[in-house]
């Protein structure tokens, strides 16, 4: 593709950013010192109608990672859309380290394959070439496989731009609540409505298989958790007990669920086995013990109580029921998240009176503040171990914000409307 | 998803490895197909929740300090006007325990309850019947006040009697 193409391609990116993007704009208010510098060549459509523009969806999700900068298109001198159409020496000039190519055709049953190369600019060869295929409206899954394929060959790691988040809204009108449980892609693109309710719904929890969600919802009056799939919509009501019925997380092999239930006169942690639907008490504390997460080992648990006097993280093993309190530092530490490294902890910290989402390193003990802004919550740890979305408020209205690990790079998503809580970031869903 | 690998090339070490074991590859040409994406709505049964009306005349809502679960002083009389109300004249009342913003959401579910509790506890101490109360809490999902600041807090900090 040649320059004249430019100008159409420009136009189509605004339409994008006004429409596809419903819920969620992301801007990235803190980046890597030195980021790798990529080029995304617009994606040469061969005659086929694409409402996205594919390229701008990649170059969106790697400038989010913090870790790359995009040669802006404007610059460009050329749009090549393969390897053979690439002047290496055009792209050193403007400074691009690597370069993405590809191009779009026509397959069967109304599918469309894009067939791209990661180009290295500096060492003039192809790092690979890789197609992808999927239906007209699948084009924002295929744009983000072509991310997460440049950002694995590039850093190392596996990208996790072909996630999803779960997170709930809360809006007010005329004193009448409506609450709404939503999963959009990780770029925030994509809202899907999961349920709607005028009562409180908390606590999104996804499983392990990136299919099914758990969460609290006040419909019956109480608080009960649910489980629903994604694909069907199903729903089944897990749990009608007196009192809380809360923070469901599963276990690493789906098969069982930790959540808290106060059935017993006060807030304990209660294992629920998926197959047999039967319940078992872990917890056996006068104080408060609540927010269960499991470790990648499938065999400890990690929850908050205040049995030490303030809110703390305890770890439990499961078999024996043993727990050992983890964290001293601060009066408030609370809902840990665990890295899937298994020794990353995020979890809410309390500083001087401010909420502030830290890690804690399990083998150092080590607790890093990453955030700055006040009423922090919610962390939850992408994938890939790279990011970590929470909730924080921005004036009086909650949204969702990331931060990485390293707290290096930062980004908010606004939402336009009510009020965004409660982010889970899927696993691995291919 | 599938992933298919075809022919020929060298490739980096990273992709290499990546792919490691897929014989008739050529090491740097893959592909990759999408699965259904497609996210359906679930559909809550709106069943219409109760909200009885109050018989007595007292103070309805209580106050309590952060992150604390303990009644306080002015919260006394009123109480002990509904618990004598409530022992003349029994009938099942809720009570909805609220915490403020700040905290994590499921310890304030936790805290909700807590000073759901502490009114249980002194209606039952003062007479009126445990079977008759349900506690439920809302921890922080039912501001009472919005605004981040001290006196939109110290107004969501509280047990409504229903």
């Amino acid at each position: 593709m040649l320059k004249p193409g430019k100008r159409l391609s420009l136009l189509l990116l605004l339409v994008v950013s006004s429409t596809a993007w419903s819920e969620l704009i992301i801007r990235v208010t803190q980046g890597n010192d030195k980021p790798t510098i990529v080029a995304v060549s617009p994606i040469a459509l061969n005659g086929i109608a694409v409402k996205e523009d594919i390229a701008a969806i990649v170059e969106a999700d790697l400038q989010r990672s913090g870790l790359f900068r995009a040669t802006p298109r404007r610059d460009m001198l050329a749009f090549p859309s393969r390897s053979s159409e690439v002047y290496y020496r055009d792209w050193r000039m403007l400074g691009t380290e690597y370069l993405v190519v590809g191009s779009m055709r026509a397959i069967d049953g109304g599918r469309y394959e894009l067939e791209f190369s990661l180009l290295n600019v500096t060492a003039q060869k192809r790092e690979f070439k890789h197609s992808v295929r999927g239906r007209a409206s699948e084009m924002r899954d295929l744009a983000h496989l072509v991310s997460d394929k440049v950002y694995q060959a590039i850093t190392g790691i596996k990208g996790a731009f072909s996630t999803r988040i779960a997170y709930v809204t809360a809006t007010r009108n005329n004193g009448k609540f409506t609450y709404r449980l939503n999963v959009a892609d990780a770029d925030g693109a994509r809202e899907k409505l999961m349920l709607e309710s005028p009562e409180p719904i908390m606590s999104p929890s996804w499983a392990p298989n990136g299919k099914d969600l758990a969460y609290v919802s006040f419909e019956t009056g109480r608080p009960a958790v649910f489980r629903q799939n994604l694909v069907t919509g199903a729903r089944q009501q897990l749990t009608n007990f007196k009192g809380l019925n809360g923070a469901p997380s599963w276990s690493p092999d789906g098969s069982k669920m930790a959540l808290v239930l106060s059935k017993d006169g006060n807030p304990e942690i209660y294992q629920l086995d998926l197959r047999t639907n039967r319940f078992s008490r872990l917890t056996r504390h006068f104080a408060i013990d609540t927010e269960p997460t499991w470790m990648p080992d499938g065999k400890h648990i990690l929850f908050t109580s205040d049995r030490g006097g303030t809110p703390q993280i305890y770890k439990l093993n499961v078999a024996s029921k043993a727990t050992e309190r983890l964290t001293f530092r601060g009066n408030y530490n609370a809902r840990a998240s665990l890295a899937p490294d298994g020794r990353t902890l995020a979890l809410v910290h309390r500083e001087s009176g401010v909420f502030h989402i830290a890690s804690f390193d399990l083998k150092t003990r080590r607790l890093i503040e990453l955030t700055e802004t006040r009423l922090d919550e919610s962390p939850t740890v992408a994938p890939n171990g790279a990011m970590l979305m929470y909730a924080t408020k921005q004036g009086d209205r909650g949204v969702l914000a990331a931060v990485s690990l390293d707290a290096g790079v930062r980004y908010v998503l606004p939402a336009r409307v009510g009020d965004v809580r409660e982010p889970a970031w899927s696993p691995f869903l291919r | 998803m599938k992933t298919s690998f075809s022919k020929t090339g060298m490739a980096t070490i990273l992709f290499s490895l990546v792919l490691a074991g897929c014989s008739s590859a050529p090491v740097d040409e893959t592909s990759t197909d999408i699965e259904d994406t497609s996210v359906q709505t679930g559909q809550v049964d709106t069943s219409a929740i109760d909200d009885s009306a109050m018989e007595s005349s007292a103070d309805t809502v209580f106050y309590f300090d952060f992150d604390k679960a303990l009644l306080k002083p002015e919260s006394r009389a009123a109480l002990l006007e509904h618990a004598a109300s409530l022992s003349s004249n029994p009938r099942s009342v809720r009570l909805e325990g609220h915490a403020d913003e700040r905290g994590t959401r499921e310890y304030n579910m936790a805290l909700g309850e807590r000073r759901a509790n502490a009114v249980k506890e002194f209606l039952v101490l003062q007479g009126v019947s445990a079977g008759m109360i349900e506690v439920i809490s809302y921890g922080e999902e039912r501001a009472a006040s919005y605004g981040s600041n001290d006196s939109a807090w110290a107004l969501n900090r509280r047990v409504e009697l229903k």
